[in-house]
């Protein structure tokens, strides 16, 4: 291994470090100072953030098992700003007393997730994407029961871990069946022989569910709203925006270069999910009370949307789903950032807390407003791009009932959206929720998202140097 | 710089501006310096308009600005109006003029108030100067979700109801527009070359008949919902009937005509062949809207419901008239949709201030008004007459106009459709008059009316702007029916270019 292999794998190189060294100071560390850990994490994870934005050339290593391309690194590098965000947001819960003793855990297992992350971006064989999915799915399972000693967060933890091994021995017997079939793991080599025989396409069906568990699309989702509730709150938003995000990464990639010869039968197959997916999602999600189920369900329905861009099969599809996963991490942690900062401050976390909440915290519910005009795809911010961008990949394919569909999903999610900018601006309270002042920390987090918020839509140079990136990737 | 990039630019450093006011003082004072220089850009627009014509000018839009925006997708940021555009853009300017002063006293969270209002104005006026379907559509986006706002924080009566349905109602008609949009889109442009949004480019090529089919009615509707078309017109009565004053007057004074002006703008012009061959459907309809409204409108007893319903019954007369398709209906549409852009606004207008007073919008209640508020009495008659269509006033003009054109066609459906809309101006006088004669003659019915005080200096600006505008269009309708002729002829060109394969 030589320097430009280290430098080809800087992230999983320098994330493997920063948490090794997380761990020696922590060993280190007197009881009573362990809270500074936190400052000494999140400046080498911003350093780590800004180095993975240095130019780097493709390359393969390992014998194909470990491929990177531009694309691949702008994909870490989305994941990278998503996870900063999540670490300030995460400062003033880290901070209190009980989780003191537990400070480096929250860091080193969140890191290990997303090393698995990283190298199942950029895998190039089915054995490292599946390493690297364990990998970045079994410590969140730990995360998860974060908060042990509350029976739901230690149910969150097993449901997650019971559903993630349910969900990868069935990716594993799709895996298995598509080396039956075609011989080989790496994705170049069967992407040359895949065709539609039954045994691939088979093979292909349970790979594609096993990777719906990941994703939680609609019929495979029940799992997430039990876990997202029971989990500390920062580790809901890591769930669902870096989780999912790196899951559709992946998703989008192997579809479009592996399995892109049997894109006119798995197209019924998506189709239907979609509907159902952004659907379902949605009914659920109109009669929840509490933020985090709410914002879980709304997640859910969020994902039927990606399938759109996958649907789309063109350049301009995984443009849009790169795009719009990016625009999706800013604008759901803007919501999950002002859940967990009253969350953590006051306790709260139902919709009825959030009455009035404008009269008393301004600035917190107009960006609680503005996350949720993105999401809802409200211009002028930029989740409007996005679903914008989706839908019109999905109708270049001549996919127009699915996108009316799609904006009828959006418009009832808007409902639901509303309910929430209606409790916070409209609803009369007696007693809303206390003026707090958020820390520094957690007031980085959310300016970060909310800039992101505004910018990503307006500057259209930023889904240009994804399309750049995305040219040549279909083949 | 080009003026049109002003029509935006304006807005946000009002908003910027409001952001650094404290008080309502300050906030109205912002957003009336801001919204006053839009109204004198709108007439600078107009002067400039007409001198480049005059100079003998004939692109079909002037003062083009053209920025790439997404340049892998085509999508341009590009701006230009014709003289029908320019005609809207000075409506705009002067119901958003008037409606700040209307919300002169607006006490409760002035500021938040002015910021979505002007928002909501940002998104109108974009609509109206952008020729690209990609801005037009986001503007439209921009223009509809200040209103949830805006009804639910300061609306009267069920007013979480009416904001929730209206909207969700507008974005629904919006995820039409999307699909609409869209197809368009993927078909702008022959095969080889790069598609566009620019509605210019689109008018040039002709999209296939097939495709026009599917578009159309999903385009149409998608204008059709925010222009009252029956049978989604359910948002706007309750809609109007909630939400305060200056919205009810930006909303259907000016909102509501984007989806007659996109309605022929973006689908009757882009996709003729499937309109010619669909309007019967839809004339029945607007037809339906036109009499429905009005009739609904003489049985209700609260204001604001009575003016909802007549709004109904006169934005279905623009839609009507666009569907007929020749050149003096079309010129009577733009017209309608003007002067029921300000009569709608002065209606909604003077019944907030006699609400402020009385403190009841049910007309049996009040009585005699003309004694004690004589001013706003006497306003509320003009308004009545001009929305009756009264000659020398602009709802006279608009109507004749959009009458003797559907007159133009000579089969038996569309004299029996044009026959069945104009029985709505007889019906129009009854509930004008009946609500004259209830609400300002007769005896005084509560005794604390008589220590009502007459219309105060900001109120008087705000309804004298827009009577002066319907009795300048009442009596000099040329210069603004000739601006919209010159526009028009291009489009009912193209319109009329195409083979006639209708029903009727």
């Amino acid at each position: 291994m030589n320097f430009s292999d280290i430098l080809t794998m800087r992230h999983e190189l320098l994330l493997t470090l920063i948490a090794l060294v997380v761990l020696i100071i922590d060993l280190n560390l007197h009881n009573r100072d362990k809270h500074l850990i936190i400052p000494i994490t999140l400046s080498l994870f911003f350093i780590h953030t800004v180095v993975g934005f240095l130019p780097s050339v493709p390359s393969i290593l390992f014998g194909g098992m470990y491929h990177t391309t531009p694309l691949l690194i702008t994909m870490k590098n989305i994941l990278n700003v998503g996870v900063l965000i999540i670490l300030f947001q995460s400062v003033t819960w880290l901070k209190k007393e009980e989780n003191r003793e537990k400070i480096s855990e929250y860091f080193i297992l969140l890191f290990s997730t997303l090393i698995g992350m990283y190298f199942m971006i950029s895998s190039g064989d089915f054995l490292m994407f599946y390493l690297g999915l364990e990998l970045a799915t079994i410590p969140i399972a730990a995360l998860a029961a974060y908060t042990h000693h509350e029976s739901k967060s230690a149910e969150a933890g097993i449901k997650l871990i019971l559903s993630s091994a349910l969900s990868s021995g069935i990716l594993l017997f799709g895996i298995s069946l598509i080396y039956g079939a075609t011989g080989s793991i790496y994705f170049d080599s069967i992407a040359k022989v895949y065709a539609n025989t039954p045994m691939q396409v088979l093979s292909f069906i349970f790979f594609f569910t096993g990777m719906a568990f990941k994703i939680s699309l609609v019929p495979f989702h029940l799992w997430t709203a039990d876990v997202y509730e029971g989990a500390p709150i920062n580790v809901t938003s890591y769930l669902s925006v870096i989780s999912k995000g790196a899951a559709a990464f992946i998703l989008v990639i192997l579809m479009f270069t592996v399995f892109n010869t049997i894109a006119p039968i798995y197209n019924h197959i998506l189709y239907l999910i979609a509907v159902l997916t952004m659907t379902v999602g949605n009914l659920f999600a109109l009669r929840q009370k509490n933020m985090k189920r709410f914002l879980a369900f709304s997640s859910i329905s969020q994902a039927g949307f990606i399938l759109l861009g996958i649907l789309g099969g063109n350049i301009m599809g995984m443009t849009a789903v790169v795009y719009f996963v990016l625009v999706y991490i800013f604008s759901n942690l803007g919501a999950f950032g002002v859940v967990s900062a009253i969350s953590t401050v006051t306790g709260k976390e139902t919709m009825d807390d959030y009455d009035g909440l404008y009269s008393t915290n301004p600035k917190l519910s107009l960006l609680m407003m503005l996350s949720l005009f993105s999401l809802a795809g409200i211009p002028p911010v930029a989740g409007f791009f996005g679903k914008f961008f989706l839908f019109a990949s999905a109708a270049s394919a001549g996919y127009y009932w699915l996108v009316f569909i799609a904006v009828l999903n959006a418009t009832i999610s808007l409902y639901y959206y509303l309910l929430v900018v209606k409790a916070m601006f409209i609803n009369k309270n007696e007693k809303p929720l206390a003026y707090f002042k958020s820390d520094l920390a957690t007031r980085v987090g959310l300016v970060l998202s909310c800039l992101g918020i505004f910018v990503l839509g307006f500057w259209s140079q930023i889904y240009e140097i994804i399309n750049s990136l995305t040219f040549g990737v279909i083949h | 710089m080009n003026i049109l990039n002003l029509f935006i630019i304006v807005p946000v450093l009002t908003v910027c501006g409001i952001l650094l006011t404290k008080d309502l003082k300050q906030s109205r004072l912002v957003s009336a310096i801001g919204m006053g220089v839009q109204l004198i850009l709108a007439f600078v627009l107009v002067y400039l308009y007409l001198a480049e014509r005059s100079a003998g000018n004939t692109a079909t839009m002037l003062f083009m600005y053209d920025a790439l925006w997404f340049p892998s997708l085509n999508i341009h940021y590009s701006l230009g109006v014709d003289g029908i555009s320019v005609a809207m853009i000075a409506l705009t300017g002067i119901v958003v003029f008037a409606g700040i002063f209307a919300s002169w006293k607006m006490e409760y969270l002035p500021r938040e108030f002015f910021i979505s209002l002007i928002v909501l104005a940002t998104g109108v006026f974009g609509f109206f100067i952008s020729i690209d379907l990609f801005t037009m559509f986001l503007f439209y986006e921009l223009a509809v979700i200040p209103m949830y706002i805006l009804i639910g924080i300061w609306g009267t009566g069920p007013k979480e109801y009416s904001a929730m349905k209206l909207t969700l109602m507008l974005m629904a008609g919006s995820a039409m527009l999307m699909v609409g949009i869209l197809g368009i889109y993927f078909f702008s442009a022959p095969a080889g070359t790069p598609l566009t949004f620019n509605l210019m480019e689109i008018s040039k090529v002709h999209i296939p008949i097939e495709m026009q089919r599917f578009l159309f009615p999903f385009t149409f509707v998608g204008f059709g919902i925010l222009g009252a078309l029956f049978p989604f017109h359910t948002w706007s009565p309750d809609g109007h009937a909630s939400a305060p004053t200056a919205v009810s007057m930006l909303h259907a004074g000016v909102l509501m005509k984007l989806g007659g002006y996109g309605a022929f703008r973006v689908a009757i012009f882009l996709m003729p062949e499937a309109a010619h061959e669909q309007a019967w459907i839809f004339l029945i309809l607007t037809s339906i809207s036109v009499v429905y409204g009005a009739f609904s409108a003489i049985v209700q007893n609260d204001l604001k419901y009575i003016n909802a319903y007549s709004s109904v019954s006169h934005c279905g007369l623009v839609l009507f008239a666009v569907l007929m398709m020749n050149q003096t209906a079309m010129n009577g549409a733009i017209i309608q949709m003007i002067s029921h852009g300000l009569m709608t606004a002065l209606f909604f207008a003077l019944i907030g201030m006699i609400y402020g007073r009385t403190h009841t919008r049910i007309i049996q209640e009040m009585g005699g008004l003309m004694k004690v508020i004589p001013f706003l009495g006497v306003v509320y008659v003009i308004a009545g007459l001009a929305s009756l269509g009264l000659p020398g006033f602009s709802g006279f003009v608009a109507e004749m106009t959009i009458f003797v054109g559907a007159f133009q066609h000579v089969d038996v459906f569309h004299r029996v459709v044009t026959i069945v809309a104009a029985s709505s101006i007889v019906i129009t006088a009854v509930y004008i008059l009946r609500v004259v004669g209830i609400l300002l003659f007769g005896p005084i019915k509560n005794p604390h009316f008589l220590e009502l005080t007459d219309a105060k200096w900001y109120e008087r600006i705000s309804t004298v702007t827009l009577v002066l505008a319907i009795t300048a269009i009442g009596t000099a309708p040329w210069w603004l029916s000739n601006m919209i002729n010159y526009s028009l002829a291009p489009i009912v060109e193209r319109l009329s270019a195409v083979q006639l394969t209708g029903l009727f």
